[in-house]
């Protein structure tokens, strides 16, 4: 008896030390196996950075090259270099002109035709978006009952569902004809026509940040303001809106970013011919539409293909600018408007 | 109390902001009518079920709508993951305030506002030139096989593009979820990921379903980042692997507004097109606000 309990005690607590040890392996395991799952989610935090950035690397790894390349013998001609990126091209017979002619004898790459082309269609986009959007922003938030509202918001959301190339569509289909009868154009695409259906695609934007900017105004504003007997309309206008008016600049800031990028609608409606004129109802042709209009026919490799890299360069650089400080601003606005509700 | 007022310049702003809502609901109106009206007709199964012919002039759109529900669903398999792992990253694990996941939320935000054309771009300098053509040196002996416009490079173009959606509408659905769920669950002894697993994203199961929705809708309509990635003119047969190029809706409409030497004579198969392409992204975006009404109003019984 006195030999047998040891040896049983002895095996009862190996045995038990073996499960127990079982216990912690799999705990152990199942950590280990948390840790590679945490490990996982880490990292897929990383893509959108990561995105940002591989955007930069490899939209620029096929533009850069621009600079070092050495032009092959007998093309020098060819060859892209900051003064014909920018300055005229001068003529024998002809005074100087910025040219953007990339398929010709002796190519011709200036992007001042293009650019002067975006700033045309977008700032018709601007003029025609900003104010019906923030108008009717102020009124969906201030003075519209709410059924009217119910109507007012998904409509909004369905005009920003819509497709780009439906827009597009539209306006080259249906929008140009009216506007060339109605005004009596020569040409039937142009600057406004594209315009206006770019300040289509810009209308949810600015009103959805318009609306934010208003409805973030705490309601002891209003509130404040009717007690001291002000209608709707004098709270609106001397109380609400100058309180919202940094966030609708913010709103028309980023429109105007997203005018800028927009493709399909500018491919479509603008004509697409590079002229360098102030005349609004002339053809243009915009940076985004010249990529997507060329880049197919395009040489792999050749000054061409990477001179509309570098304008994609260009257009992401600047959205990228344009979206970060309107961001930040819109996040500063919120903290400081919600701070003085708190305090 | 709230007056309307009676001075008739507050009368006169408040009908001027009245009629720039009702232009802005009246604008789309009149683009969607016009599109139903001149499209409605042509919409048969014929149309829908049949590839185009005589030169893109007669004949229906099926290898268009094959290629564009091909190609957002291998979209949805790659961002779905991306986007809900990244999403419970920033909701459940990183501190709010920790300067990752400040820069993570910037560099969404930033993502949102990329040009659609922009994307294009990197799809052919990344996927296809980069990724492909050093599948095709390492894999196939240099042979071309990835190192081409493909569908598998304009989904995962397409991908990044949505990846914004599905990270916010993940993050909504999460910050939905009460947290005495996750302290119950942490508290009968459950780890982090397991609670996680077992217990938020159940709840979020139509939140990553609305967000997936979202991005398809926001996808099928996109067309500057799959123009050089791998969508087609027009091809003869579907596309059956994942390096086979494709037609697709809205590009096809691209091409029949813009490259077909008579406009007239396409017109009707063109609105016929426009519609099936809008029926498609609204059923989708319908769908979405449906099934978050549903999955706000049933965390409000919970």
């Amino acid at each position: 008896m006195a030999g047998v309990l040891p040896e049983a005690a002895r095996i009862a607590r190996a045995t038990g030390a073996a499960r127990s040890e079982r216990v912690i392996a799999r705990s152990r395991l199942s950590r280990l196996a948390e840790r590679i799952v945490e490990g996982g989610v880490f990292l897929s935090a990383w893509i959108a950075i990561l995105v940002i950035f591989l955007i930069f690397v490899f939209i620029g790894r096929e533009a850069l090259p621009l600079l070092w390349d050495t032009p092959q013998p007998g093309l020098e001609a060819e060859a892209v270099t900051l003064d014909r990126l920018v300055g005229p091209t001068y003529y024998s017979d002809r005074p100087p002109a910025y040219v953007w002619q990339p398929v010709s004898t002796v190519p011709k790459y200036n992007l001042v035709p293009l650019v002067v082309g975006t700033l045309k269609a977008t700032v018709v986009a601007v003029l025609f978006a900003a104010p019906l959007a923030i108008l009717a922003a102020i009124f969906s938030s201030e003075f519209a009952p709410r059924w009217l509202r119910e109507i007012i918001k998904p409509t909004i959301e369905l005009l920003a569902g819509l497709p780009s190339v439906v827009l597009g569509f539209f306006a080259l289909m249906v929008l140009a004809s009216w506007l060339q009868d109605l005004l009596g154009l020569t040409f039937r695409l142009n600057a406004l026509n594209a315009g206006i259906a770019l300040g289509l695609a810009v209308i949810p934007i600015i009103f959805t940040v318009s609306e934010d900017a208003l409805t973030a105004v705490p309601n002891s504003y209003r509130e404040a303001s009717y007690a001291l007997g002000a209608n709707q309309w004098e709270t609106a206008s001397r109380i609400v809106v100058p309180a919202a008016v940094p966030g609708m600049f913010a709103g028309v800031v980023l429109g105007f970013g997203r005018a800028v990028g927009e493709t399909m609608v500018v491919l479509m409606a603008s004509g697409n011919a590079a002229i360098t004129s102030w005349n609004f109802v002339e053809p243009v042709r915009t940076l985004s539409a010249t990529i997507a209009a060329e880049l197919g026919e395009v040489v792999f490799g050749s000054p061409h293909y990477r001179v509309l890299f570098l304008i994609g360069i260009l257009l992401f650089a600047f959205t990228f600018v344009v979206n970060l400080s309107g961001e930040l601003y819109v996040r500063r606005l919120k903290e400081r408007l919600e701070g003085r509700t708190a305090g | 109390m709230r007056r309307l007022g009676s001075q008739p310049i507050g009368l006169f702003f408040i009908a001027l902001s009245a009629l720039a809502a009702l232009s802005v609901v009246l604008i789309l109106a009149i683009i969607l009518g016009q599109i139903v009206h001149e499209g409605w007709g042509g919409i048969t199964w014929a149309f829908l079920s049949s590839a185009p012919d005589k030169g893109m002039r007669g004949g229906g759109v099926w290898p268009a709508l094959f290629g564009t529900f091909a190609l957002v669903i291998l979209m949805t398999i790659a961002v779905v993951p991306l986007g809900v792992l990244t999403a419970i990253y920033l909701f459940e694990y990183a501190r709010p305030d920790s300067r990752l996941a400040r820069a993570v939320n910037v560099a969404v935000a930033n993502l949102a506002g990329v040009p659609a054309i922009v994307f294009g771009l990197f799809g052919l300098g990344f996927f296809v030139n980069f990724v492909g053509r050093n599948i095709d040196r390492l894999l196939y002996g240099g042979e071309l096989a990835y190192g081409q416009p493909a569908i598998l490079w304009a989904s995962l173009t397409l991908a990044l593009l949505t990846l914004p959606v599905v990270i916010v509408t993940t993050g909504e659905a999460l910050r939905a979820v009460p947290m005495v769920a996750r302290e119950a669950s942490l508290a009968l002894g459950a780890t982090k990921w397991q609670t996680i697993l077992k217990v938020v994203l159940p709840q979020c199961t139509s939140g990553i379903l609305t967000g997936a929705i979202l991005a398809v809708s926001r996808g099928a309509g996109e067309v500057a980042p799959i123009m050089f990635t791998g969508a087609a003119y027009f091809l003869p047969s579907l596309p059956t692997r994942l390096n086979h190029q494709f037609m697709e809706l809205g590009y096809h409409i691209y091409v029949l507004t813009t490259q077909s030497p008579n406009v007239e004579e396409t017109k009707p198969i063109l609105y016929s097109t426009v519609l099936v392409l809008l029926l498609l992204t609204f059923a989708l975006n319908a769908a979405a606000i449906v099934i978050r009404a549903r999955f706000r109003a049933s965390v409000r019984t919970a």
